[in-house]
């Protein structure tokens, strides 16, 4: 079978805990990333709290999911675009999240960094380019 | 389900993955792979606390190309490739050794 | 005694926090639960709002909700964490709750 890869992206808009979706798309990312398409995630608004460093679940007994986010790069799920405005108006910088990163298998398996900052302006061409939208 | 091993019951869901990941002991694994009339080498043991390793690590149970990449990283390319794991585990390298390795199910897997 | 307001909702997505600043009376007591959290993270589109309502209110966060979202180092000052014990304190000395979704 010959079929054309497609560009997915995941626009992940709600923070991590209140609401199931931030975990569910996390989810479909990782089974979805079994179908070798272009897979890049972006972050907007409360999404950018999924990628906060120092999540303790400790006290509230859910399950802290954010580890599996250092998981994408095996999954060869490395374009994650992180929108600067939202992280701004949240009084947070990239230093706030984790360093995600993944081997470059065409450059030696370098590790280089997921996350890509991005303006609200590039997103929205980033989402033009796209085939598939993903809305979480 | 429940699975018993020595004198104790373990609980498992219907398809003898652990309920409580933190029942879980080498004892528990044994068991399980008698089950499967599986006895465990060092071979298996290697990637069953690979996997809890990796668990331990991102919270999640690899899907098993991951897997096989990142065993191949880990141990060398004569482990890190599907024919050797799949003689280590028949039923699926990740689904079979997940089970042993009281993890669920790798995500995505059917 | 007075009223306890509870914020549940991320102030960036919802107006729950909106509304409730602009209710609650003088002298009554916030409660920042689950989301609602991320109105207490300093330098925020919204902080100038929380610093303002602090000389207004008694402003309290819900530790364990802060602390699953890796916020306890970056609070506004002069909120007070409590445990689910001081939720429960504080739901009992108040004459009633007003849950804000």
């Amino acid at each position: 079978m010959s079929e054309a890869i497609k560009k997915f992206m995941y626009v992940n808009r709600k923070a991590p805990y209140g609401t199931v979706y931030a975990l569910e798309s996390l989810e479909v990312v990782l089974i979805g990333a079994a179908f070798d398409q272009d897979v890049s995630m972006a972050f907007m608004d409360d999404g950018v709290f999924q990628l906060t460093k120092g999540q303790d679940t400790g006290d509230t007994g859910v399950k802290n999911f954010s580890p599996t986010y250092k998981a994408l790069g095996d999954y060869d799920v490395n374009k994650l675009y992180v929108e600067k405005e939202s992280l701004e108006e949240r009084g947070l910088s990239l230093d706030d999240l984790m360093p995600l990163t993944y081997e470059d298998e065409d450059d030696d398996w370098n590790e280089k960094p997921s996350i890509k900052l991005v303006s609200r302006s590039e997103l929205t061409d980033l989402m033009e380019e796209q085939d598939v939208l993903m809305n979480f | 389900m429940a699975i018993e091993v020595a004198g104790n019951t373990i609980d498992t869901d219907e398809e003898g993955y652990l309920t409580n990941r933190d029942d879980w002991n080498e004892e528990i694994a044994t068991a399980m792979a008698k089950e499967d009339d599986c006895d465990l080498s060092d071979n298996h043991w290697e990637v069953i606390n690979f996997l809890r390793e990796y668990y331990e690590e991102y919270q999640i149970a690899p899907a098993v190309r991951v897997l096989t990449k990142a065993i191949g990283k880990k141990l060398g390319k004569d482990k890190g490739n599907s024919k050797y794991l799949y003689e280590l585990f028949p039923y699926g390298p990740a689904k079979q050794a997940c089970k042993y390795a009281g993890l669920p199910k790798p995500t995505g897997c059917v | 005694m007075a009223t306890l307001h509870t914020v549940n909702k991320s102030p960036f997505e919802k107006n729950s926090l909106e509304r409730c600043l602009s209710t609650a009376k003088d002298g009554s007591t916030i409660l920042f639960i689950e989301d609602g959290v991320y109105s207490a993270v300093k330098g925020t589109k919204v902080s100038s709002s929380i610093e303002a309502a602090l000389g207004k209110h008694n402003v309290y966060a819900l530790k364990p909700d802060v602390t699953t979202r890796g916020l306890s180092d970056n609070m506004i000052d002069g909120i007070e964490l409590v445990d689910y014990d001081g939720f429960v304190d504080l739901a009992a000395e108040c004459s009633k709750v007003q849950s804000w979704l």
